[in-house]
């Protein structure tokens, strides 16, 4: 054991999590509180979305702690209500919305990170500002003239229009974040395929993306979530129609309904956030990667 | 910005026959460099639109997906690939200057028409009429910022700057320190919670809190909403909240907060974290309280990540429109710049209100425009 090591030990009990001085009551008391109070409006809409219709209106879900173990307590009648209402609809939408609005932006960016980090082209480093830089444009500068350009041309209300303008959307962070990547790998490997003989596709396809595959991974989630969640291209790019409507739109229109939903709208709420939620615990690690760098988007 | 190597084709191992060298001029290069990077979109836009039964909403939503799939995997991939073997057809040095185009030419495509072209074009936009059919100068803009209810929207903004990213670092940068102290499995298990809400759409969020607000006046039932159901408890009248004026645009806010302070945890977490021991306890032992050593040691350690997770809050909150248009509508008071501009624009059908509220969104975020490629220029350079 080093001197430090043994400070350590003398200073702190073993195992011990660091700052001894302050004492532990108060550090999870506090703890404790905030977190509670950030759970408390999820679980009480969780609480709510498993409860008799009739109890929903009747009473706060904080009611249930009277009679956890009473049978009449639970039922999963709402969820069946909401996935008969459009809600099962919804979902299948959403997946047809978000999955190849994640997919084409990524395989887009990747080309072009790889060619901002390793070839050589006349107005690259201009470009690749530009392109940073576009992370800033708000989406909203985008909507009125995009919107002009798919109603000539009538492809409003159409999937692969929306797939095409998150592909848009998202491309700025993708780029920035893969070319920042594909950049730090070590130029060594990449010299040596070069004298091999490899071109760069190959270069690109067998060596560059196996090795970018964290990236790819945080990029990838951090998008899901983005297009999964996005209300605004989506009331945009899809408008009103039902039949095309994602989750987002559908629990909004829901919402509107004010008391006659009241029933619905917890289990509703849930089924919009059953996957993002599944993917974010899932992922975790990946996504933060992508967090850091990707907030300013859209 | 430092170059990382560059590897052209030209300087692979073959020597390359000199009679190559000549068989271009600058012109035919440019020209192709252009017609490779608008290849890959071209197509693509062609392939999506040509097939109706993309468009037809009553087709089997599976065949879609699953059209859609192989479409954005195996089809943009092998679109980039034809593109690959046509370049090389080129010769040997044509080839060289014509193929970063090819593979970077798609993106820069797409970006042009989803963000340069319309960026250029709001602006446009914004000094037209309603209908965009004649110029009017700068009608618009002087109708934002002298009418009341756009004013309105603009205080509201800046209030919302000002207090969601404070409250949602201050929160998450205290919440970080302190859960920093915990066991290991209580601290991820207290920041998962916090961080939970990162997960939830700003529709469900509001959704959520909606329950959380819920008001009935008295005589129409129980108090189901948690709130209103202490302030009962505590043997006051039931309040709608959100009509509350000018308090309901704190309790929208509420939510914004409840969303983003789990995002300013986990990276002011992992900043602390990076905090070296030894600085703190040296701190200790010279015999600075704990407030002290957070003070004057951790907080200017992690300072520039906290000046990061500031402005990367101010800009989600600046553009946020979801929660105030779900919730209220932006009416009782609520409104704010990026709400009302897609009411203007998508309900009112102003255009030029709507281009003009756009343009503000954006200049108002230029600052930030430059200090992101300011910090990637310093980054660059430290590489």
């Amino acid at each position: 054991m080093t001197t430090t090591e043994a400070e350590h030990a003398a200073i702190e009990a073993p195992g011990e999590p660091r700052g001894p001085r302050l004492s532990k009551l108060p550090v999870y008391l506090s703890v404790g509180v905030i977190a509670t109070l950030w759970t408390i409006p999820s679980l009480g809409l969780f609480i709510s979305s498993l409860r008799e219709p009739r109890s929903i209106r009747a009473s706060g879900w904080w009611n249930v702690f009277g009679h956890l173990f009473d049978a009449t307590t639970w039922t999963l009648q709402n969820y069946r209500t909401a996935l008969d209402q459009g809600f099962s609809n919804a979902f299948a939408n959403s997946l047809a919305v978000t999955i190849p609005a994640v997919v084409i932006p990524i395989t887009i960016a990747a080309f072009a990170a790889y060619a901002f980090a390793w070839m050589e082209f006349p107005g690259r480093n201009v470009l690749f500002v530009v392109v940073v830089g576009l992370m800033v444009v708000p989406l909203q500068m985008a909507l009125i003239p995009i919107l002009k350009i798919y109603t000539a041309f009538n492809v409003n209300g159409t999937f692969p229009a929306i797939w095409l303008a998150h592909a848009g959307f998202g491309l700025p962070l993708a780029v920035y974040l893969l070319r920042n990547y594909m950049g730090s790998l070590p130029s060594s490997i990449i010299e040596s395929a070069m004298i091999d003989g490899a071109d760069h596709f190959t270069i690109f396809r067998r060596l560059v993306v196996p090795l970018s595959v964290p990236v790819l991974a945080s990029f990838a989630i951090f998008q899901f979530l983005w297009v999964w969640n996005d209300y605004l291209v989506a009331l945009i790019f899809l408008g009103n129609n039902p039949k095309v409507a994602v989750l987002t739109q559908t629990l909004a229109t829901l919402s509107g309904r004010g008391e006659g939903a009241l029933n619905l709208l917890p289990a509703a709420a849930f089924v919009t956030m059953v996957l993002p939620l599944v993917v974010f615990f899932g992922l975790q690690r990946f996504f933060v990667r992508g967090l850091t760098a990707g907030s300013v988007k859209g | 910005m430092t170059t990382p190597p560059v590897l052209d084709d030209h300087r692979g191992p073959m020597p390359r026959p000199p009679e190559e060298l000549e068989t271009t001029n600058g012109f035919t290069v440019w020209l192709l460099r252009f017609g490779s990077a608008f290849v890959v979109p071209a197509v693509l836009v062609v392939f999506f639109f040509a097939f109706s039964f993309l468009k037809d909403e009553g087709v089997n939503k599976l065949l879609q997906v699953g059209v859609a799939l192989v479409v954005g995997i195996l089809g943009v991939w092998a679109l980039f690939w034809g593109m690959d073997q046509l370049v090389s057809l080129l010769p040997r040095r044509a080839a060289a200057a014509v193929r970063p185009f090819a593979f970077v030419g798609p993106a820069i495509v797409l970006l042009g028409f989803y963000l340069v072209y319309p960026a250029v074009n709001t602006a446009i936009l914004s000094l037209q009429d309603a209908r965009s059919k004649s110029f009017i100068g700068f009608d618009n803009y002087v109708t934002v910022f002298t009418k009341s209810q756009y004013l309105i929207s603009i205080r509201n903004s800046i209030l919302w700057v000002l207090v969601v990213p404070f409250l949602a670092v201050a929160v998450g940068l205290g919440f970080a320190t302190l859960a920093d102290r915990l066991s290991k499995h209580a601290e991820s298990a207290a920041k998962s919670l916090i961080f939970l809400p990162m997960a939830i759409s700003f529709v469900g969020a509001s959704v959520v809190w909606g329950f959380v607000y819920y008001f009935r006046a008295p005589g129409y039932g129980a108090q189901i909403g948690v709130i209103n159901a202490i302030w009962d408890g505590l043997g006051g009248q039931p309040v709608d909240w959100l009509r509350l004026q000018p308090w309901n645009n704190l309790f929208l806010m509420v939510i914004l907060v409840w969303l983003q302070t789990g995002f300013s945890m986990v990276i002011l977490s992992s900043a602390i974290k990076s905090v070296p021991v030894e600085l703190q306890e040296a701190a200790r032992i010279d015999g600075a309280t704990e407030w002290q050593s957070f003070r004057r040691v951790v907080f200017p350690v992690i300072f520039s990540t906290v000046m990061v997770v500031w402005t990367t809050v101010v800009i989600t909150v600046w553009k946020t429109f979801d929660i105030v248009f779900v919730m209220t509508g932006g009416r009782e008071g609520t409104q704010v710049v990026a709400e009302t501009m897609v009411r203007e624009f998508f309900t009112n059908r102003n255009n030029g209100i709507g281009a003009a509220l756009a343009v503000v969104l954006f200049l108002a975020v230029v600052p930030v425009l430059v200090l992101n490629v300011r910090r990637f220029r310093e980054e660059e350079a430290m590489r």
